[in-house]
């Protein structure tokens, strides 16, 4: 940070109004921040800009007097006089305006961008009024499918260039481009390549006329009717800031907002498109209780009493280790607070958990020194050993992305399979099992194993002490135990103290699981559970005195009868779980399984009762990002059927067993967590909804987050559809485009720092990889944004774009095998199960090894994965 | 599948190699795949993609882009019939007129036997010779109806063979690359360029502030 600001200041009249520029801005940004709009239709804050659309034409000041220079593409300069208002300005806007309108057909009424399209607005503002054009416009088909998801009229296109920019520069999919020349020009794909990229929402969102629309959406609502409040996305852990829009109690569309430390307004697909699950006709909307084969319809009232009369209401009348908790990724922090306060502070049982053998343990996150997004993409150097980020966090992709091109970082990669990382990175390099350990032991030594990674790391100035290194950290390949990762994230941090990591795990919420004490051996605040306060004993009267259960050793537990009742709340382990045979042989076993869930999902269609809980949307609450930012949800849309939230569901059933959680609201929920969690001292549900709140505010709290900032608020324009919500008067606060500072490190916290309250209780165990058996192949075992799962399942428009069960190897395997391409293999785990896969070429796969895409095929005692194997290995044969 | 033929997919090579940044070689690409194969079909662009590390549809938008590069079929010969001012004084607008006539297709039609693309043209510099034509590129003038038929005959039976190579042929000869300059000399090359620049306005501002 410099220290002279005014070094960093021009002077600039707009006006006749002198304002305080930043050198190097652009005149349209710094007169919007002087409270001057200047129409546009091709600018947009967080593309290059191409000044292709002219309607930012302004007077500059110039050696020869004023002329007319379009104010996206101008940087500001010292002195510099501007007048945007003028006859001579006034007749340019006129000209562009009616010039855009040539081609533009005025289907306003029949158009899903009427009532808050760019043009039509600033047609009504700026326009000429009439047209003298009288010959016939240019005609194309009306709309072409260029993806599953978006359609495009070319018709209505004024080719400003935002799509076309998006997909190139932001997405890295430049799979949409302008086609031909001048009044021939249109925006198309290239024969049968649809614009399939995993962010094609985003050019819907951004464009400034109706020439892209979103099939989900088209001709679904009109925005008079629709009301909007704004929410964070749980569809993974980036937690991308959102508007959801309803109409009519049925929720619309999302659209992203500009979060600057977040998702910068992108959206992914499966984000973008999500609500349609929540729409589904399919929900659960009533308790379920098992009758024999079936269902029946019970009251919660009765289904209640059931849970009363399975579940010891004290640690006298029962063992509460026969007791387990499996939590899922759809919960609020005041979801998870309520249920393990329910499990360990009422009924007593530590076997609470919420990784389903794909993420890592609790209080190895814990103990890492954490990274915010904003560290890693201003990191001197990231490491990334990760599960492949475009597939798992999207929009945390397009940041790295955007800090790689623009130079902010250099990436290194190691892993064991292609990734889309790879080409973001400049060194890539595949390890085994047994070479982490060394890797992690000597990054930064000379003697390193891996001299390309050391001298990258060091010409970027790494420290011997990972002073200014960003670790990726997540499930780079799950035939890999999660212990092998855990280990190299520990060996790393003890040997690089200094090194940041920021958790790449897909499952929206981890971190508030591990924050708030759903995993085994802590409570909320991260604390150990023997180191329990004193009013938390009082508050979480039951509290156990030894360490449960995680899921593994539930469900091992289960398989020796060790398992009387089992909570599934919003989790599916059937499904999700690494190890599918073992979690379906074990859930079999248990005597009494309830589910929390919004569909009866593989596991919950098997439990012995179903609660209907309310849905993203339907509940209002918090959730906490992948960096450790607390966000807002909002509830829009009254829950469907006799749903409930999960944090209120867990309040009745304390009150069934005579417990009393202590709160009647969400709000009350996150006043406790505050009380009793030093890492969430601080924060407020007033705070977080009147500060910085499209921010969120980062825990620990600290002196930043907790100044009330204005929040930024981008142009109309970027985003057309948010502000035409606002202007009917239904919600909330607007106000004025203002900087925001970014949370700094240097600010005095007053929670407590979230790292070493698990310090020593936890130590790199390393494993040896075990030999790998005759006849057997690597696995290379991973996850695709669209990976089956409920949420898929139930949206209409994203279930065909559900992966194929496909297995990929190199050729030379595939001759060796004798299989060629389209052929079928048969693929067997360790335990004998087997499964039959197309086989498809994909020199990109090392030799000897087979990928596997999980989430892709579901086979009745086939588990390419074997829980309790440190690295999983299959065999593969003809079939 | 390669589309481009063994020698042209080296030549492609050696075409990437010329410049720093591999999508520089975008054009000179799109001409070699239509000297090959008379348009750029979409495995063409396909593969000039795959090669330039760039996406199909950015090969087809510069494509499309350029009237001389052709997406979609044409003829062996493309007949251009220019009706510029010269021409049309000349006659031009009759001459295209016969020449759809002969032909028997439309503006921008090929004939069915795959010989003749027919389109209109502005002025091609030939205006002494109006009213004039020009075969993929070559030019013929001044026409009357017979010279023309005259000139569709030759083409037809391979009379012109030597000088009017088929559609999307820009030059029989392939000029060998220039030595590729390394770049780490050019770079040197340049920063000598600019230390002395540097060192004469040195010497300027030393000798403008002496004076003073």
């Amino acid at each position: 940070m410099s220290t002279d600001v005014s070094q960093n200041l021009v002077t600039v009249s707009i006006d006749g109004k002198e304002i305080l520029a930043g050198k190097g801005e652009l005149l349209i940004a710094a007169a919007e921040k002087a409270g001057v709009f200047i129409p546009r239709f091709c600018y947009h804050n967080r593309l290059p800009q191409v000044g292709m659309c002219r309607m930012c034409l302004v007077e500059v000041k110039g050696p020869r007097g004023f002329s007319l220079q379009p104010a996206c593409y101008l940087p500001v300069a010292d002195g510099m006089e501007v007048v945007t208002e003028s006859e001579k300005v006034k007749k340019a806007q006129d000209g562009v305006l009616e010039y855009l309108l040539i081609n533009h057909p005025l289907d306003c009424p029949v158009c899903d961008k009427g009532g808050e399209c760019p043009l039509q607005d600033q047609t009504m503002a700026y326009g000429p009024g009439e047209s003298r054009f009288a010959e016939e416009k240019r005609h194309w088909e009306k709309p072409i499918a260029i993806s599953d998801l978006v359609l495009l009229d070319r018709e209505r296109c004024i080719q400003c260039d935002r799509c076309t920019r998006f997909a190139d520069v932001v997405a890295g999919d430049a799979l949409i481009e302008f086609v031909g020349r001048g009044d021939h020009t249109e925006i198309n794909v290239f024969p049968d390549r649809p614009f399939s990229s995993y962010f094609s929402g985003n050019t819907v969102q951004i464009c400034p006329v109706g020439a892209l629309t979103a099939v989900p959406y088209r001709f679904k609502a009109r925005p008079w009717d629709l009301s909007q409040v704004e929410s964070s996305c749980t569809t993974c852990s980036m937690g991308c800031r959102i508007m959801v829009q309803s109409s009519q109690n049925e929720l619309t569309r999302y659209l992203g907002l500009d979060a600057d430390s977040i998702n910068h307004g992108w959206l992914c697909d499966k984000g973008r498109f999500g609500h349609e699950a929540i729409n589904s006709s399919d929900r659960v909307t009533v308790p379920l209780v098992r009758k024999g084969d079936s269902f029946v319809e019970t009251t919660w009232a009765s289904a209640l009493e059931l849970i009363a009369s399975k579940v010891p209401s004290s640690r006298s009348a029962g063992d509460p280790d026969r007791i387990g908790f499996i939590l899922g990724s759809r919960l609020t922090n005041e979801d998870i607070y309520s249920w393990v306060k329910l499990a360990k502070g009422v009924i007593g049982s530590d076997s609470v958990d919420s990784q389903l053998g794909d993420g890592l343990k609790g209080e190895v996150i814990a103990s890492l020194r954490r990274a915010t997004i904003n560290d890693a993409v201003s990191a001197k150097a990231i490491l990334a050993f990760t599960g492949d980020i475009k597939e798992e966090i999207p929009v945390l992709f397009l940041r790295l992305r955007e800090a790689v091109k623009s130079g902010w970082t250099k990436m290194a990669t190691i892993g064991t399979h292609k990734s889309s990382l790879d080409k973001l990175s400049e060194v890539t390099a595949s390890v085994s099992v047994d070479q982490l350990q060394l890797l992690a032991r000597e990054l930064m030594r000379e003697s390193s194993r891996f001299p390309e990674i050391t001298k990258l790391f060091e010409n970027q100035g790494v420290g011997a002490d990972g002073d200014g290194l960003v670790v990726l950290l997540g499930r780079e390949n799950l035939a890999w135990d999660q212990s092998v990762v855990e280990a190299f994230a520990l060996e790393l941090s003890r040997a690089l103290p200094k090194a940041k990591f920021l958790v790449t795990i897909r499952n929206a919420n981890f971190a508030g699981s591990i924050d708030l004490g759903a995993v085994p051996r802590l409570l909320p605040g991260r604390l150990p559970l023997e180191s329990a306060s004193p009013m938390m004993r009082q508050k979480w009267a039951g509290l156990p005195d030894r360490a449960g259960r995680g899921v593994k050793e539930m469900l091992s537990a289960a398989l020796q009868g060790e398992l009387d009742v089992l909570f599934l709340v919003g989790s599916d382990p059937r499904e999700d779980y690494v190890d599918s045979v073992l979690a379906n042989s074990a859930l079999d076993t248990v005597g009494f399984v309830v589910s929390v869930d919004t569909f009866l999902s593989q596991s919950s269609a098997k439990a012995d009762l179903v609660l209907p809980a309310s849905s993203f949307a339907e509940k209002s609450g918090t959730t906490t990002n992948l960096e450790g930012r607390v966000l807002t949800l909002n509830q829009k849309v009254a829950p469907k059927g006799l749903c409930r939230p999960d944090w209120a569901i867990a309040c009745e059933i304390a009150l069934e067993l005579g417990g009393d959680l202590g709160f009647g609201s969400a709000a009350e929920v996150l006043d406790e967590i505050a009380e009793v969690s030093p890492l969430h001292w601080g924060l407020s549900w007033n705070r977080l909804e009147r500060s910085a709140a499209i921010e969120g505010m980062m825990i620990p709290v600290s002196a930043t987050s907790l100044s009330i900032r204005p929040r930024a608020m981008l142009d109309e324009i970027s985003t057309p559809g948010i502000a035409s919500v606002w202007d009917q008067g239904l919600a909330s606060s607007k106000t004025t485009y203002v900087e925001t500072s970014t949370n700094s490190e240097d600010d005095e916290p007053v929670g407590e720092p979230a790292t070493q309250t698990v310090a020593g209780m936890v130590e790199p165990i390393w494993r040896l990889a075990p030999v790998q058996p005759l006849g057997f192949m690597n696995l290379a075992y991973s996850r695709k944004l669209y990976s089956q799962g409920e949420h898929l399942r139930n949206s209409a428009h994203l279930v065909h774009l559900v992966v194929e069960a496909k297995c990929r190897v190199s050729g030379k395997t595939a001759e060796k095998l004798g299989v060629s391409s389209g052929g079928s293999v048969l693929i067997s785990d360790k335990a004998g199960g087997e499964g039959q896969f197309e086989l498809e070429i994909d020199d990109s796969v090392p030799n000897g090894t087979v990928e596997l895409v999980r989430g892709s095929f579901s086979i009745p005692g086939f588990s390419p994965v074997r829980s309790g194997e440190t690295v999983n290995y299959v065999k593969v044969e003809r079939a | 599948m390669s589309f481009f033929n063994p020698e042209n997919l080296e030549k492609a090579q050696v075409l990437i190699g010329l410049y720093p940044d591999k999508r520089s070689a975008l054009i000179p690409l799109c001409h070699l795949a239509q000297g090959q194969h008379g348009h750029l079909s979409n495995e063409a662009m396909e593969q000039i993609a795959d090669l330039l590390e760039i996406q199909p549809a950015e090969v087809l938008g510069t494509a499309s882009f350029y009237d001389m590069l052709h997406t979609e079929e044409v003829g062996k010969y493309l007949v251009g019939v220019c009706t510029n001012v010269a021409c049309m004084l000349g006659g031009g607008i009759e001459l295209l007129e016969h020449a759809s006539d002969v032909l028997g297709v439309p503006l921008g039609g090929t004939t069915e036997d795959g010989m003749f693309t027919l389109e209109e043209v502005e002025c091609v510099a030939h205006c002494d010779k109006a009213p004039c034509a020009q075969v993929n590129y070559r030019f013929f003038g001044p026409l009357a109806n017979g010279d023309f038929d005259q000139l569709l005959d030759d083409l037809r039976n391979d009379r012109l063979s030597e000088s009017v190579p088929p559609h999307g042929v820009l030059s029989r000869v392939f000029r060998d690359a220039p030595a590729m300059v390394p770049l780490e000399i050019i770079h040197r090359e340049r920063r000598a360029m600019d230390d002395e620049k540097k060192a004469r306005q040195a010497a300027l501002n030393k000798d403008a502030g002496g004076n003073q």
